[in-house]
């Protein structure tokens, strides 16, 4: 559905994007993750054709941006970071601006106009002026406006960015409804926010892609199974570290506060079962083993800081 | 077709959003006032049933309210970013530019229609010849149309409104002013520098005779600043 090759874009000195390739499946809901400044607007903004790559291609549903921009834009709903709509005009006004450009049909205007509005609960708000709403209403309104035509593409930058928590979950629950028939591509600087969901994860850091695949995916590829935390009852640093490292499938021990001992494997080796029956053979107690647990926000940490 | 339709809907939105900040109100009042008290002011003075001293008053007047008109245009959507918006929106940009610019044209007539009262007030106090008085309405139309054309221009190249209104002004300026300095050129480039001034055309029409001299040279001068504008606005490397 969409497909970006090599695509670089500089700002004068500032290289914001670097060789970026990546592909889009259709229906997938993809989750652009990166810290600030990573480049996440910069790519979804070559997407939509608003700035033109300085090298690379981006192709969407086999159109390429550069040729058949209109076209493509028919396809997508895009709602930009930080929500910039007309603050002067009346949110009803402003969805039937849109909805002219959009080419919706005047007989279907109302019904979609008002399946919308409840679709993004903006019904409350359809006939104040958009500059008295607050954030949460405003960024409704954008999502509203990126919705209103039905698009194959849905394209969200920051999408709950300034949202308290309620609604987060409520702008959550929405993009996962849409993502059951679309193509979505979120944009965050929030972990949480995209494993949440995101089926795909691309993590962007300083204009590079550095990850990209399901959840599950990236914690698999980062795991460190072979890392054991172990306590032993009443046993010094010496006596265990001694024991630990004669042990074969151990590459490292180290030993930690009040008799606990962190084991690093040899990759591939599992040294669980050796570490119990040398307990076991010098009538020690464990008190505690297990594998090290990392996190997706480990990962995310580690990817993107240098 | 959907091209004319889109330019529509733009200029729809941009003419009526004239009204939901006081620019409209303040240009137009302004225009008003200056050009009454001018008018008026010289009406007395002469005695003479006729608008001339109005028109007269237009070239100078719509230096400045042709550029305070179109600063906002595309300047202001810079600023808060809604170009963002509207240009990733299935619009071409020719059309975008096209919209703006007859918003601002029919903000620009708004104001001449009502200036229509003073013609009144002439005419029920003397004999006025309404022939002229068209003439120079329409003509106004058109040279305002023109300086509009140069602050579409100026706008599209900016995100800061007064850059855009400084900058309009001084353009439309150097095009009011440019006949009337060749009494210090010779014969060959006055005749060139005459051709290039708004001013001269519009009281060529203002006198009730419509050349197409006059009219090719508004259209192209017009067409020319529109598409500056439209391919100022092609690259958006703006934030
Ligand atoms: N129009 C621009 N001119 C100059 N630098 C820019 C522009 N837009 C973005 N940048 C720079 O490019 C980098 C990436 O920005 P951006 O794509 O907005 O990051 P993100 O959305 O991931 O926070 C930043 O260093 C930013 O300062
Ligand atoms: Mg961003």
């Amino acid at each position: 559905m969409i497909e970006a090759r090599n695509l670089s874009k500089a700002f004068g000195p500032i290289e914001a994007v670097k060789d970026l390739s990546f592909e889009i499946r259709e229906g997938e809901v993809v989750g652009l993750l990166g810290p600030n400044g990573a480049g996440k607007s910069t790519t979804i903004k070559m997407l939509t054709g608003y700035l033109t790559p300085t090298t690379g291609t981006v192709k969407v549903a086999e159109l390429d941006t550069s040729r058949d921009i209109q076209s493509i834009r028919r396809r997508i709903g895009y709602m930009p970071q930080d929500i910039p709509l007309y603050e002067d005009m009346v949110v009803l006004d402003y969805l039937h601006f849109i909805s002219d450009i959009r080419q919706i049909p005047a007989a279907s205007r109302r019904e979609k106009i008002k399946e919308v509005a409840e679709r993004c609960s903006i019904e409350k708000v359809i006939t104040q002026s958009i500059g008295t709403l607050s954030s949460g209403y405003k960024q409704r309104v954008g999502l509203a406006q990126a919705l209103i035509h039905n698009p194959d593409i849905l394209i969200l930058d920051e999408p709950t960015s300034d949202l308290d928590p309620n609604q987060i979950v409520e702008i959550r629950n929405l993009i996962k409804e849409i993502g059951k028939e679309k193509t979505v591509i979120v944009s965050s600087h929030i972990l949480s926010e995209v494993q949440a969901t995101c089926g795909r994860v691309m993590i962007i850091s300083e204009g590079k892609l550095v990850a990209d695949g399901s959840p599950d995916e990236l914690l698999a590829q980062e795991r460190s199974d072979n890392i054991v935390h172990i306590t032993f009852q009443g046993i010094g640093p010496d006596e265990g570290l001694e024991a630990v490292s004669r042990i074969d499938g151990v590459a490292k021990v180290k030993a930690a506060a009040e008799g606990r001992f962190i084991v690093e494997a040899k990759t591939g080796q599992d040294v669980r079962a050796d570490l119990f029956h040398l307990a076991v053979a010098r009538q020690w107690v464990i008190l505690e083993m297990r594998t090290e647990q990392i996190s997706l926000e480990d990962v995310f940490r580690k990817l993107t800081m240098n | 077709m959907n091209k004319l339709k889109n330019i529509l809907t733009v200029f729809k939105r941009e003419f009526l959003s004239f009204f939901n900040s006081p620019v409209a109100y303040i240009v137009i009042t302004a225009f008003l006032l200056f050009s009454g008290w001018l008018f008026f002011q010289q009406f007395f003075l002469m005695g003479q049933a006729s608008m001339r001293p109005f028109f007269g008053l237009i070239p100078i007047l719509f230096i400045f309210f042709a550029p305070a008109i179109t600063m906002r245009l595309i300047a202001e959507e810079r600023k808060t970013k809604t170009i963002s918006l509207l240009m990733t929106l299935p619009l071409g940009n020719a059309e975008i530019i096209l919209g703006k610019f007859l918003a601002a044209v029919a903000l620009l007539g708004v104001g001449l229609l009502l200036t229509l009262p003073y013609a009144l007030t002439v005419a029920s106090v003397g004999v006025l010849d309404w022939g002229p008085v068209w003439g120079g309405y329409f003509g106004a139309l058109l040279m305002g149309a023109a300086y509009l054309a140069v602050g579409m221009f100026c706008t599209s190249l900016t995100s800061n409104q007064i850059v855009a209104f400084i900058l309009g002004l001084g353009i439309c300026f150097v095009f009011f002013i440019i006949d009337k300095i060749l009494m210090f050129l010779p014969e060959k480039l006055a005749t060139a520098f005459e051709y290039l001034s708004v001013d001269y055309h519009f009281h060529n029409i203002a006198r009730g005779v419509i050349d197409l001299r006059d009219m090719v040279f508004y259209l192209s001068f017009i067409s020319a600043f529109i598409i500056y504008s439209i391919y100022a606005i092609q690259r958006e490397d703006w934030r």
